[in-house]
């Protein structure tokens, strides 16, 4: 991918808000990507698809949650500083009224049994879905034995040696990095092989 | 009120956990929630969280639930800035200095080094998550069903947790 900072065009902030507002208010259930597709590449055609999967690539490496990582990529791109400060408002405005008062709520009516029971489920509820998301993500984007190595490794870290999230981070995460060194001996071409092979 | 600098101080340094998605984050911050500051139960922490996948816009925005509960709206703001803010100026930063670092050999390594890195952390979350919510046959059953649902079909998330909490009114008051 060039480098192709360059907005198509500029986009007024009131304009950049309301179109994350509408996002950040009507995306229940998670899957905040593919709303904010449909509304930047598709609708809007603020974006282009590559562009979009470049802001993406962004995201993901970073850390921050995608749906905010990409409300400020993409309002910078549409808007400068304050586009990119309208987007990640206007996304976060909705979820955060929603949950300031689901917690005040909470806090009075939590104890009642009848809604400690429906918590339950939905906490249930909750372990299937985000188990679901991401063996999703998993399928698409492990490639090879490096990558199934230092899934188990980040695991067995946390969940089984105990150690604390920021050490696996920075140990697998340097580990991993150090795998996928630019080097000439390890030519990704060398991966995509050996899946085929083990397909 | 006196909480509100230790929110600050905790949620900000959840959020540089988030690789990936802020599952990674959990279990980081069930510990310091939890065992380090004692502001909630775990089982206020699984509620809280489980609720926050229902909500519109970033799903960790539950962490504005956390803050109210700790120290009211005050809690809730702190908490909410505290956990976007910080990463969303690196984002920023990072998204201008990107097409600079186009020809930086290892921009690739960290990209392709960090995605697994990202899924495992997720799946620690999501392990040290399950733990405490999955404790009997109708929670594993809920679980197994809209695991299910989400696989095959394309229905709006929010409804299956909805509707998990249908199945718990029902089967586990």
């Amino acid at each position: 991918m060039k480098a192709e900072p360059a907005p198509s065009q500029k986009v007024s902030s009131a304009e950049i808000f309301l179109t994350f507002l509408i996002i950040g208010a009507t995306s229940f259930g998670g899957g905040v990507v593919a709303y904010l597709r449909n509304a930047l590449v598709t609708k809007k055609k603020w974006l282009d698809d590559s562009h979009f999967l470049e802001l993406m690539s962004i995201s993901n490496t970073l850390p921050g949650l995608n749906a905010t990582n990409m409300s400020i990529l993409a309002g910078d791109r549409v808007g400068g500083t304050i586009g990119s400060i309208a987007a990640m408002v206007g996304m976060c405005l909705p979820g955060f009224i929603f949950m300031t008062v689901a917690g005040i709520l909470y806090g009075e009516h939590g104890d009642r049994p009848l809604v400690t029971a429906a918590l339950r489920g939905v906490a249930a509820a909750a372990v299937g879905l985000l188990a679901a998301t991401w063996f999703q993500i998993g399928k698409k984007s492990v490639k090879g034995f490096y990558d199934a190595f230092i899934i188990l490794a980040a695991v067995l870290g946390v969940n089984h040696f105990k150690f604390s999230v920021p050490v696996v981070l920075l140990a697998v995460g340097a580990l991993s990095i150090f795998i996928h060194r630019p080097a000439k001996e390890h030519p990704p071409e060398k991966d995509s092989e050996w899946i085929r092979f083990l397909q | 009120m006196d909480q509100i600098p230790a929110i600050a101080r905790v949620f900000a340094y959840l959020s540089l956990l988030t690789i990936g998605g802020g599952m990674a984050a959990y279990p980081e911050m069930k510990s310091l929630v939890v065992d380090v500051h004692h502001w909630l139960t775990s089982e206020q922490v699984i509620h809280i969280y489980s609720v926050g996948q229902m909500a519109p816009g970033p799903n960790m925005m539950m962490v504005a639930a956390m803050g109210e509960r700790i120290s009211g709206l005050a809690g809730a703001t702190v908490a909410a800035f505290a956990f976007f803010v910080p990463t969303g100026i690196l984002t920023f930063g990072v998204g201008r200095l990107w097409n600079r670092l186009a020809n930086w050999p290892w921009r690739s390594s960290i990209q392709k080094g960090l995605a697994p890195v990202a899924i495992g952390l997720a799946v620690a979350g999501l392990v040290t998550f399950g733990r405490g919510s999955i404790t009997g046959w109708v929670t594993t059953a809920i679980g197994l069903a809209v695991f299910a649902a989400t696989m095959r079909t394309k229905i709006n998330p929010a409804l299956l947790i909805l509707g998990g909490a249908v199945v718990g009114v029902v089967a586990l008051r």
